[in-house]
């Protein structure tokens, strides 16, 4: 019996977070500690299981963990990882430790409390790493809705004064997505019962069957739908910005950063494997929307006055990058989105850190006209930002770069004037980042920020490490594609856009 | 690692300022009393290593000087694999000594220029930074890594430009700079992925061993797009903007863009790419034309402009237009490109930190119209400023007379009436450049009140005086001692056409035509008193002014249409998708909300839809067990 990884990190944040919501309400501080002492064993853990995974196997799952659950209906609790799992959850856990540190004195206990807000953190910590390691469907369904609760009461309860309807607009929009993922999941199992004789919901065995092609297009509309509003594909956006506008920065960390890439990770897990005739079929649809959204997404934040909502545009624009590197099935396509995702987590979390520190230091206004010239009074605060906004607008250099330009190839490879056109968003993304920098950082400092602080050593130290990252895997990025490359190029050997690859290793096709 | 002694330490060259820079501006200000002058010694050091290495290649024979060095692998997934690796060549060679040599005769300036700025660290770390980055874009051996120090000097340069970030206008320059050489980013980007697309490979050697295999027309997109790249970094027409406000940095920052770094990129990724212009006769040809419209651009914008630092902006603008020009020529230019781009460096270098040096004595004032009479106050900065001045119009033994005769000589070579214009270009160049002394140093002192005009300190003076023996020496240096055609003949190739006429006859008329300049230049500026307030001119010089419009009209086809869309699309966000989702939302809502009546709050709702899922799941066990 090996030592079971995935459920151990899973099961330790969730430890923590009840740990600290039996702490007595007053012990906030302590709160805080035993939350980041938590979350930093569980770093620990995820980085020692890192070290181990090896990226060589011909196994297409590592960490592999398999209980029975409710056998009647095929549902198994099983876990596993490759390639993309590792670096998903490997980003899940590198960001909740920072963003519980810089976000230390973000909540009060005005509106709920401050164990609280550490807690949720936590439960949503186990559910992501439990959503990026299942390998049953049901699982995976059951952790992917259940994320909804603790993100609906972070920004519900902690957030801004907008803070119920963007609570409310999140769940509305991830409930209808949730069911129509549920109804094709229903649809998959009967399937699955047709032909195998009882239904399952085992992910190697779902990869395996031999779908009528019309049935695909069906079921891949179900699981589209719910990825497609959770990493915001046009026109099902309209929630993120109101969701990040009345959001914590920790929170929108941890929404836009990780959780919505449970989006993107569903269209290379199980859209493509699942339902290899339907990809195909709407490979066209989904790349003309992920085209519509990086423009969309960038020209809407290019006059956005509002900091929070124009990160939130910029990362539509983002995910439009993604979902096109998926979706014109080429390894360099592929990998690219995965090194994407990681490198927008990464970028995400240090803009939104950032754009934090500066608001609370000024009546929480996330108005870019309220502030100005914070260079000037801020520079290392000011600093930070920079590096944030070039990571952003994908530097060469740094990480995010890798992502963009592997993204950008793999779709040239496919179809020159598809690549032509997404490479002119480096443009405009880099006039609406630019222009944010400008307007808040440079001139002369503004009245409202004089007398601004600069950064403390909390502050520092919560962003040192993502910004260290960003810079590291851009000149360093193979301990990332060693691991993407093998995962993403099963991906599109099993769903028939990879031949060269040995089937077997795919689970069964 | 296969490369014998020195050569081991090629990334050494790159590391150093790295190194610097990462210290200065992570170190914080317990960096600030000594900082400065350690990034001098990164430079200086890289130069020394450089100069090495220049003689390291010259005792290996011509065919074994190009040593590669592949320090890891960068970017490997499927067929795409690219190193980190570095490759030292004639040409890369040339560059490293421009960069590492004239860089460090910024920094040492800086010392000087920068001493009272309280936020010198940073602007040492800049530089540092800027060298750097050039370096890599120089040494890369294949383009992808050449992209990082391309958008590493981008990097550099706005944060440069922007160095005085608390002046609005420095940040906005900062920013279009970077904005507009983005535009030309898309350009590299898109020939980057045709060239892998096309050759299977983005390292130069395989790229170039194998364009013969390619279509002549996938070789002319190649070319049209490094030409988008080049004229963006080399503020070449229509990308040409963002350089004249570029001047809102420091003057030694505009030294290095217009020297050593920045600008002569875009020069260094054609002639480097010169296999592919070589079978695309159009791309090439286009490269011609941008050159050619470039130089009358920038000449006619140095004729027009008060600001000293603007006129020598539209000069180099001109400068660098012959540069691109000569290499647009094929193998009859490709060489002088190059040896124009040396000498130019110098002597560009020099007239800027002279202007710099005048701006010092005159309390940071740039407006000609306001200096005139400083010979004699301002001896060295004057005697080292006619040194720059006699080399960029080209008057015989200085250094630019040599670089640019050759590249006029080419144009005749292919094409006659391509040589007259750039005759006709370098008279207007011994225009502008006698206007600009002439305000500076002759004719009646116009000075503001309270301005004391004084000569700079050593430390900036010796830096001129070294350039200005520089721009006295380097052509005659490099044609006769260097052998530059020799030298850089096996990595750019060379060839020579017949012209019609000897080679002394289009020198001669070349000097008549530039003393003519100079002349009409003289007796207007010089002998004629200068008003302190401009007069309004012509059409053309109001337009020159305004930079030939290029705002105007990127604002008018690109900036205001972009804002709109983006203000039009935020309404149609608000209202049409939002509006159409809220209005199936509020639809939703209502049923909803009869069924909260209830049960109020979120959790119960949410466990009605679990109901909700459960009987669903419930449907289809009757369906499998039917």
């Amino acid at each position: 019996m090996t030592f079971p990884w995935l459920t151990v990190l899973g099961v330790v944040p969730l430890m923590g977070s009840i740990v600290v919501a039996l702490l007595p309400k007053s012990r906030g501080t302590l709160a805080k500690q035993v939350a980041l002492a938590f979350s930093l064993v569980t770093l620990a853990g995820t980085v020692a299981m890192s070290l181990k995974f090896d990226g060589s196997s011909s196994q297409p799952f590592q960490f592999v963990e398999n209980y029975p659950w409710i056998p009647s209906f095929g549902i198994s609790y099983s876990v596993g990882v490759d390639g993309i799992g590792l670096v998903l959850v490997a980003l899940a856990a590198t960001l909740v430790p920072f963003v519980i540190l810089a976000g230390w004195n973000d909540v009060d206990d005005s509106r709920g409390s401050v164990k609280g807000y550490f807690s949720l953190i936590l439960v949503l910590e186990t559910l992501m790493i439990g959503v990026f390691s299942a390998t049953d469907l049901f699982l995976f369904y059951v952790f992917f809705e259940a994320m909804l609760i603790p993100v609906y009461f972070m920004i519900g309860r902690y957030g801004g004064p907008q803070r119920s309807y963007a609570a409310v607009k999140f769940l509305v929009y991830s409930l209808v997505g949730g069911l129509f993922m549920l109804a094709a999941l229903v649809g998959l199992y009967v399937v699955s019962a047709q032909e195998f004789g009882s239904g399952t919901f085992n992910y190697a065995a779902l990869v395996g069957l031999d779908m009528d092609p019309n049935v695909q297009k069906m079921l891949f509309l179900g699981f589209f739908i719910a990825f497609a509003i959770k990493a915001p594909l046009w026109p099902f956006h309209t929630w993120l910005p109101d969701a990040a506008g009345a959001s914590k920065a920790g929170t929108s960390v941890l929404l836009i950063g990780v959780l919505d890439k449970v989006g993107t990770f569903g269209m290379i897990r199980y859209l493509l494997p699942i339902f290899p005739a339907a990809s195909d079929f709407y490979a066209p649809v989904v790349i003309g929307l992920a085209l519509i959204g990086i423009f969309y997404g960038a020209y809407l934040a290019l006059t956005q006055n509002d900091m929070r909502r124009l990160f939130a545009y910029s990362s539509m624009s983002h995910f439009g990058f993604i979902a096109l590197g998926i979706f014109v099935f080429t390894s360099q396509g592929m990998t690219g989105s995965v090194v994407y995702m990681v490198a927008h987590g990464l970028s995400t979390a240090a803009l939104f850190l950032t754009a934090g520190y500066l608001m609370s230091r000024h009546t929480g206004s996330s108005l870019i006209s309220d502030y100005g010239g914070v260079n000037k009074v801020a520079p290392v605060l000011a600093g930070f930002f920079l590096i944030a906004a070039l990571s952003s607008l994908a530097l060469p250099g740094m990480v995010s770069f890798v992502g963009e330009f592997l993204v950008l190839l793999g779709a040239f490879e496919v179809n020159i004037w598809i690549g032509a056109v997404a490479t002119l968003g480096i443009v405009i993304t880099a006039a609406y980042v630019l222009r944010v920098y400008q307007r808040t950082m440079t001139g002369p400092a503004s009245p409202d920020v004089t007398g601004m602080r600069d950064l403390n050593g909390r502050e520092i130290t919560a962003l040192v490490p993502i910004a260290a990252l960003i810079i590291v895997l851009g000149l360093f990025p193979s301990p990332l594609t060693n691991v993407i490359t093998p995962a993403g190029d099963l991906m599109l050997a099993v769903s028939d856009h990879m031949p060269d690859i040995d089937m077997a290793q795919g689970g069964g096709k | 690692m296969t490369e014998p002694g020195i050569f081991s330490l090629l990334w050494v060259l790159i590391a150093l300022p790295l190194a610097g820079a990462a210290i200065l501006l992570f170190g914080g200000r317990r960096t600030d009393r000594w900082g400065p002058y350690l990034g001098v010694l990164t430079v200086c050091t890289s130069a020394v290593i450089g100069v090495l290495m220049l003689l390291g290649l010259m005792a290996l024979p011509a065919e074994e000087r190009s040593i590669t060095q592949t320090v890891y692998s960068w970017i490997a997934v499927g067929s795409l694999q690219v190193d980190f690796a570095l490759q030292l060549d004639q040409l890369s060679m040339v560059f490293v000594l421009l960069i590492t040599i004239v860089g460090a005769l910024i920094h040492i300036y800086s010392l000087g220029y920068m001493a009272h700025d309280p936020d010198r660290r940073k602007f040492f770390g800049y530089l540092n930074l800027f060298v750097a980055a050039m370096l890599l874009l120089v040494l890369a051996n294949n383009y992808l890594l050449l992209y990082v120090g391309w958008e590493g000097v981008g990097l550099a340069s706005y944060l440069l430009i922007g160095f005085w970030q608390y002046k609005p206008s420095a940040a906005a320059a900062a920013k279009k700079a970077f904005i507009i050489n983005r535009v030309g980013d898309v350009g590299l980007s898109l020939a980057i992925m045709l060239i892998f697309v096309t050759f299977g490979s983005v390292t130069f050697g395989e790229v170039f061993g194998q364009v013969g295999e390619a279509s002549e027309g996938t070789l002319t997109a190649i070319g049209l797009l490094l030409l988008l790249a080049a004229a963006g970094k080399s503020a070449q027409f229509p990308l040409q903007a963002w350089l004249l406000d570029a001047m809102e940095g420091p003057t030694p920052v505009s030294a290095l863009i217009h020297a050593a770094t920045m600008v002569t990129a875009g020069v260094y990724l054609i002639v480097r790419s010169h296999v592919i212009f070589d079978a695309a006769v159009w791309a090439a040809t286009a490269v011609v034309v941008v050159g050619l419209i470039t130089i009358f651009m920038g000449a006619i914008i140095g004729s027009a402009k008060d600001d000293i630092k603007k006129s020598l902006a539209g000069s180099t603008m001109s400068q660098i237009g012959y540069m691109v020009f000569a290499a647009g020529l094929g193998p009859i230019g490709y060489i002088f490109a190059i040896f124009h781009l040396l000498t130019h460096g110098v002597f560009k270098a020099g007239l800027f930190l002279g202007a710099g040096s005048v701006m010092h004595g005159m309390n940071d004032d740039v407006n000609m119209r306001r200096y005139g009479t400083l010979k004699g106050l301002m001896v060295i900065t004057f005697v080292t400023f006619m040194a720059g001045y006699l080399a960029i119009i080209g008057i015989p033994p200085f250094a630019g007379f040599w670089s640019k005769d050759e590249i006029i000589h080419a144009a005749f070579e292919r094409n006659a009436l391509i040589g007259v214009a750039t005759i006709l270009a370098a008279g207007i160049t011994g225009f502008y450049m006698t206007r600009m002394i002439a305000m500076t140093f002759f004719g009646k002192a116009r000075w503001e009140e309270g301005v004391h005009p004084h000569e700079s300190p050593k430390v900036m003076t010796i830096p001129l005086i070294i350039l200005a023996i520089g721009s006295t020496l380097l052509g005659m240096a490099l044609l006769f001692w260097g052998n530059i055609e020799s030298w850089l003949e096996p990595v750019t190739g060379f060839a020579s056409e017949p012209t019609p006429f000897p080679t002394w006859v289009y020198i001669v008329v070349t000097l008549i035509v530039v003393i003519i300049g100079a002349i009409i230049g003289w007796v207007m500026y010089a002998r004629r008193p200068v008003p302190i307030e401009a007069p309004r001119g012509s059409w053309l010089t109001r337009a020159a002014r305004k930079d030939l419009y290029g705002d105007a009209v990127n604002d008018a086809l690109v900036v205001r249409p972009s804002f709109a869309l983006s203000k039009a699309l935020t309404i149609f966000d608000a209202r049409g998708v939002d509006g159409f989702v809220n209005g199936l939302a509020g639809s939703v809502g209502a049923i909803s909300g009869r069924l909260r009546r209830t049960q109020t709050g979120f959790a119960r709702s949410y466990a009605l839809s679990m109901v909700g899922g459960a009987l669903l799941v419930a449907l289809a066990l009757v369906l499998v067990q039917s």
